[in-house]
């Protein structure tokens, strides 16, 4: 693609989302207020497994302003159960427990009452009455045969268990002098945003229409609406231009909807649930993965690193939606950006007594970045080489590009190398170890991390059918519409909904670059579901790619439509007809022009101007396909996953008080190429939240469960997110590769930081563990963990 | 989290508020309601009414009474942490202030309300524990007194009468030439409670040995403890980094520490030798002349 | 109950019950929408109204306790229609926010701090903000976004009040 200078794309344009929000005038679903809207408040179990044996509703409904009090069985059978992404039947999910409770905190009755502090004041007075069943918490028990069912008719705790095999596994591990086996866990740990899920619901029985306002992140969110309502999608509103309040991956509230569109269609007024944060901790279902990685590895004297196998074992909580999917969409950069030749990896993905799991920020790629970014600093230390040289040797090099991995997924460009240059140019590795030692002569533990990972975005379905192969599915598609009115002023939508990552803007800059008109100029809307074109949201890194391509298509057929009418009109040859600035003129004659009003007018109003076949109007429409998609997996589950692969090189430097195990981050680097850069203030912010978020899930947080099954980080008390004291400065140095999959040249930036971030600041904790021989692989890194491991080797070292 | 629903009362003076307080045993006094809200909307604290004591005059000041600097319970900690007096006289507690939570809850969080609500790993009483402060309530038309040792004695539990409201507290000044602080604590993030807190307060003799000592330890047992043994073991030493440890090491020998999901008893008995160790090197730094570290904790 | 609130200069007579909480008075019953419930108990910030010029949260205050004290909310600090202050204006240039919902109570925080310290430093402002959580954006460009509102207001010769 082109390194040309761009009018628009790549300069340091402001992002026009800002300025609602710097006044306070966001809309989200909690500013949403319908007239007659009630509200809900929800029941819990208190149990992490029991029978529920009755419900008394009476004191509740007795107590004013409450209007209803459903339960799971009203509900199971006026619903479908909620869409699934693996085949398992028997692993029915449902916003509200029927006959039984699977974790502490599952919503079992909802009350409607006219303020939400009434409904919770008639919560409390439901009177259930339970009888406890065993339970497990641990995923390794869950899988022993003999273990306490969280289904029982599913007859197991395995929805999942597949193994792949890419290459010569066993005969790569046979030819290889050296192997190493490593165990890493990731803690249970979500992306929390600061909004809560929220939905509003009303139905009009006369339209036949349920109007939906949510703050929500998910894909075919109407269809799993309509298909648990049992009404037509097209009676299903989705309002997209609800802001939403940061989801990251977990805004997928579908049992809080289905919950609440039902409540409106039986009780006939608007219904609104926002979750209280108690709710959202305990019952949201928006947990993130708790995955244990087995790795093997086969390595020669040099460090390369021919094969690999692992096995994942995941902790999805009592119920799955999509997320064991998890799972597979890692399989698509299993390997990293390193050249192992093959590759054997086990998927499992089992239930327990724990709240639901659903998507996180790279759905599933930071786990498994973690896990290959510590077994290759223990390859290193195995053969006492330098961790970065160890890199470097493995590392596709951009002449290899596009490169294919083991599993069938071909990386489209790359120059890793240059990017860890670049940040070395930047920051001197010598220099940063000389600090090191400094600060561990000052009696400090101290360590430098590194960590170098894939991004993939753009997005693609191919996971789903390569773990659940009854799904077809080989698109993922986006869209974009663009209208230029009588007027001659031009709106673009955009046909999903945002969480902050500049999408109006980005459409506006896409357009006016092709356009060649000042992208502030340019109105973006957001059109509900119903007037929308698909959209797959933004998910898996994939809107500046697919919404930026959709943009680019439709802006460059309106480019063409104004080329042909101008050249019609100036009686010449469409081959010497140019476009420039909004203006067709004759190539070497440019006193013959039609400027935009022209153009306009005539697309308007003079019809008889018009060239043959060509509709009025200057309307234009484009439904991108994912680039490089289209195929289903083969026999051996090898498939083209993501588009595109942004790289991400961290190199951080870290102190521990070796008394309290307390973690500073004391220098932070991070390289970082996502190809064409559209915004880059947007793409900086990414980054840099990005980073925050894998801090966190590094140091912080975890959604830590006691013996009992109760959840013990329960509020922000306990359930620790970094403020700004707890992220360092960072120095992001950009580095640009394009994409020969896109228009621009662009690649995804949308869960850049996250995906690296943890793996360096373990690798940063385990660089400073090494001089006491100790090391540790299981996130979070709490001080109090680390102060224990430190106090245990020095006692052993007769500290 | 909405909060149950309860009657609202403001006091014009304590009497009244006792008064209300005595009529009532679901009702309890409301200050800085910085703790006591979330445990309301979280629906664990269900009074019945709160009495609103922000606005009574009477229990808002900072003075030295001759006992001691005397301040009233409804003071704002923000106000405490930039006073003036309070940094000469009782440098204990400017030096911990800064550490409860973050400026926008000191800004309406009170002394009193965090010393009556008695988190085992609060500031607050970790400073009264350490410098005998005495607390002082109003009850049945009576105002009485209670020494901090006496007042704090389980996790969020005091010997605060029913129908009774904390009025003030006194914190005793230390005259002498040479007199250091030091206050440690560690958590995940700076503005979290303390997994282990740490306070001392020294005086140095003219021959540099300890003429006075006081050691306290928080968020380690339900409530802060002195650590008497290490003080009477370090009295009259030059309070020497080994000796020091030592006495520390003895007096936390056996306590049985307090264990949740944030760390294990084993850490916080550890980081409380090591905290109570930087907290005594700091306040002996102090006490010879040398500039005392302001916020020098753990991180 | 009736109550008093003196919001963003304007006098409001309202009813209300003990329990709400300030928060909650200000957006259903003044219709003031840019204080956000993150947590409802005093953690994230995302609640912080000015109150008597200082950051508070507005979720640990039942309104009743609100009567009498000047309170500024994100409304109260914007210019007019379509106008931004300059904090306001910074945040855009920086781009210290995605996805809005930590916005207003970081740029009260920001109104709060420059008031007090015009010059703060990056420690400083730091400092200020700790107390509110962001997720989006890894807290750098809101760090920015405040020093050049610091910047630029230093070189604006306006009165220290206005401010507020």
């Amino acid at each position: 693609m082109s390194a040309d200078r761009h009018r628009y794309v790549s300069t340091d344009r402001r992002v026009r989302e800002d300025r609602r929000f710097v006044v306070g005038k966001g809309q989200f679903v909690a500013d949403i207020d319908l007239p007659h809207m009630r509200h809900v408040a929800l029941v819990t179990c208190p149990y992490p497994a029991a029978r529920i044996k009755t419900i008394d509703k009476s004191a509740a409904l007795a107590m004013p302003g409450v209007h209803y009090v459903l339960d799971g069985r009203e509900l199971a059978e006026a619903t479908l159960p909620l869409m699934t992404g693996l085949d398992t039947p028997n692993v029915p999910r449902r916003p509200l427990a029927t006959d039984v409770a699977r974790y502490a905190g599952e919503w079992v009755a909802a009350v409607v009452a006219d303020t939400r502090a009434l409904a919770e004041d008639a919560a409390e007075k439901v009177r259930i009455t339970y009888e406890k069943l065993p339970f497990v918490l641990d995923a390794e028990q869950a899988i022993q045969a003999g273990a306490v069912l969280v289904h029982q008719a599913h007859g197991s705790n395995v929805l999942l268990d597949k193994t792949f095999v890419w290459g010569e596994v066993e005969k790569d591990f046979a030819a290889s002098p050296r192997k190493l086996s490593l165990r890493v866990k990731w803690g249970r740990s979500a992306t929390v945003p600061i909004e809560t899920f929220g939905v509003a619901a009303s139905w009009d029985p006369w339209r036949e229409m349920l109007d939906v306002y949510a703050s929500i992140q998910m894909p075919r969110y109407a269809d799993q609406i309509s298909i648990a309502l049992q009404i037509p999608v097209t009676s299903v509103r989705v309002h997209h231009d609800v802001d939403v309040g940061g989801s990251y991956g977990v805004k997928r509230g579908i049992k809080h909807t289905v919950l609440c569109g039902y409540l409106t269609r039986r009780l006939g007024f608007p219904v609104r649930l926002i979750e209280d944060r108690l709710e959202n901790m305990r019952g949201g279902d928006a947990h993130g993965p708790e995955r244990l990685f087995d790795v093997d590895v086969a390595f020669d004297d040099n460090g390369i690193v021919r094969s690999m196998k692992m096995r994942a074992l995941e902790n999805v909580g009592a119920y799955a939606g999509r997320s064991p999917f998890q799972l597979g969409k890692p399989i698509g950069a299993i390997v990293g950006p390193y050249k192992i030749k093959s590759v054997q990896y086990r998927a499992v993905a089992v239930v327990t007594n724990k709240t639901t799991q659903e998507a996180v920020r790279g759905f599933g790629q930071g786990p498994t970045n973690l896990a290959l970014e510590r077994t290759m600093d223990e390859v290193a230390n195995a053969l006492g080489l330098d961790r970065l040289e160890i890199r470097r040797r493995n590392m596709i090099r951009r002449e290899e590009f596009p490169y294919t991995i083991p599993s069938g997924t071909t990386y489209d460009s790359g120059d890793y190398h240059a990017v860890i240059d670049k940040v070395l140019a930047n920051t001197s590795y010598e220099e940063l170890k000389k600090e090191r030692d400094r600060l561990r002569a000052g009696g400090k533990l101290a360590g430098i991390g590194i960590a170098a990972c894939l991004e993939p975005s753009g997005g693609n379905a191919t996971f789903e059918a390569l773990l659940n192969p009854s799904i077809t599915t080989s698109t993922f598609m986006d869209s974009c519409r663009i209208n230029v009115d009588g007027m001659g002023t031009i709106t673009a939508s955009m046909h999903t909904t945002s969480s902050g990552q500049g999408h109006e803007t980005l459409l506006g800059t896409v357009i006016g670059e092709v356009l060649q008109v000042d992208p502030d100029s340019i109105r973006v809307t957001r059109p509900d579901s119903l007037n929308s074109l698909p959209s797959g949201t933004p998910v898996g890194s994939r809107m500046a790619i697919m919404l930026g391509g959709a943009a680019f298509h439709a802006a460059h057929k309106l480019k063409a439509k104004l080329t042909a009418i101008g050249a019609h009109d100036l009686g010449i040859l469409l081959e010497r007809a140019v476009y420039k600035d909004g203006t067709v003129s004759e190539r070497d004659a440019p006193q013959n022009k039609r400027a935009w009003g022209d153009l306009v007018q005539i697309a308007f109003r003079n019809y008889h101007r018009m060239p043959d076949g060509l509709e009025p109007g200057l309307a234009v429409s484009h439904v991108m396909q994912v680039p490089t998609g289209g195929t289903l997996p083969t026999a051996d589950g090898r498939v083209q996953m993501y588009p595109c692969f942004s790289f991400e090189f961290h190199l951080v430097l870290l102190a521990i008080d070796p008394d309290l195990g307390t973690p500073e981050i004391m220098r932070y680097r991070v390289g970082h190429d996502c190809g064409t850069v559209i915004n880059p203030k947007i793409v900086r912010g990414m980054t840099m939240g990005g980073i925050a978020h894998g801090i966190g899930a590094a140091l912080y947080e975890e959604f830590a469960y006691d013996g009992e099954g109760q959840l013990m980080a329960q509020s922000f008390m306990d359930y620790l997110l970094p403020s700004s004291l707890e992220v360092p400065a960072v120095e992001i140095i950009q580095h640009v590769t394009h994409s020969p999959n896109t228009v621009l040249g662009q690649k995804g930036s949308g869960e850049s930081g996250y995906l690296g971030a943890p793996a360096a600041v373990a690798n940063a904790v385990n660089d400073a563990l090494k001089p006491l021989g100790v090391s540790i692989n299981t996130l979070p890194l709490k001080l109090s963990k680390l102060g224990d491991l430190i106090a245990e080797a020095r006692d052993k070292k007769g500290n | 989290m909405k909060a149950a629903s309860f009657e609202y009362s403001r006091a014009a003076d304590i009497d009244e508020a006792c008064a209300m307080l005595a009529a009532d045993d679901s009702a309890r006094v409301i200050a800085g309601g910085q703790t006591l809200v979330p445990m309301m909307v979280m629906r664990l604290a269900r009074p019945t009414r709160l009495i609103d004591i922000n606005r009574i005059a009477a229990l808002s000041y900072i003075r030295n009474d001759g006992d001691g600097v005397a301040i009233g319970a409804t003071t704002r900690q923000c106000v405490v942490e930039r006073d003036a007096l309070v940094a000469a006289q009782v440098p204990l507690l400017a030096r911990a202030i800064p550490n409860i939570g973050h400026a926008a809850t000191r800004a309406r969080g009170t002394i009193g309300g965090s010393l009556a609500n008695a988190d085992p790993a609060a500031e607050l009483p970790l400073i009264a524990i350490t410098l005998d402060a005495v607390l002082s309530y109003r009850a049945s038309g009576e105002t009485a007194e209670i020494p901090a040792r006496e007042f704090f004695i389980g996790p969020m539990i005091t010997t605060l009468p029913a129908g009774g409201c904390l009025v003030g507290v006194r914190f005793p000044v230390w005259q002498g030439e040479k007199i250091g602080v030091g206050f440690h604590e560690v958590n995940a993030r700076r503005s979290d409670f303390a997994f282990v807190s740490a306070a001392a307060q020294v005086e140095l003799g003219a021959d540099g040995k300890c003429k006075r000592i006081v050691i306290g330890v928080g968020a380690v047992t339900d409530f802060p403890m002195r650590l008497d043994s290490a003080e009477q073991q370090l009295m009259g030493t030059t309070l020497d980094a080994k000796a020091v440890d030592a006495a520390l090491r003895e007096a936390l020998a056996d306590i049985d520490a307090l264990a949740d999901l944030h760390a294990s008893a084993e850490y916080r008995r550890r980081a409380a030798i090591n905290l109570a160790s930087r907290a005594v090197a700091d306040a002996v730094s102090h006490a010879q002349g040398k500039k005392a570290q302001r916020n020098a904790d753990a991180h | 109950m009736r109550i008093e609130l003196n919001v963003n200069g304007t006098l409001h007579e309202i009813e209300v019950e003990p329990r709400t909480t300030l928060l909650d008075c200000l957006r259903d019953l003044l219709d003031l929408k840019g204080a956000h419930a993150g947590c409802e108990h005093g953690v994230c910030g995302a609640c912080t109204v000015l109150f008597d010029g200082e950051a508070v949260r507005s979720c640990l205050m039942f309104a009743a306790q609100a009567a009498g004290t000047p309170i500024t909310t994100i409304e109260g600090v914007t210019p007019g229609p379509g106008e931004l202050s300059p904090i306001q204006d910074a945040f855009c240039e920086t781009h210290g926010t995605q996805c809005g919902y930590c916005t207003p109570a970081m740029i009260l925080v920001a109104h709060a701090l420059l008031a007090d310290n015009p010059e703060p430093t990056r420690e400083e402002i730091v400092e200020a903000i700790s107390g509110n959580i962001c997720r989006c954006t890894g807290y750098a460009q809101i760090v920015e976004a405040i020093a050049l509102a610091a910047e630029r207001m230093r070189g604006a010769n306006r009165p220290r009040s206005l401010s507020k």
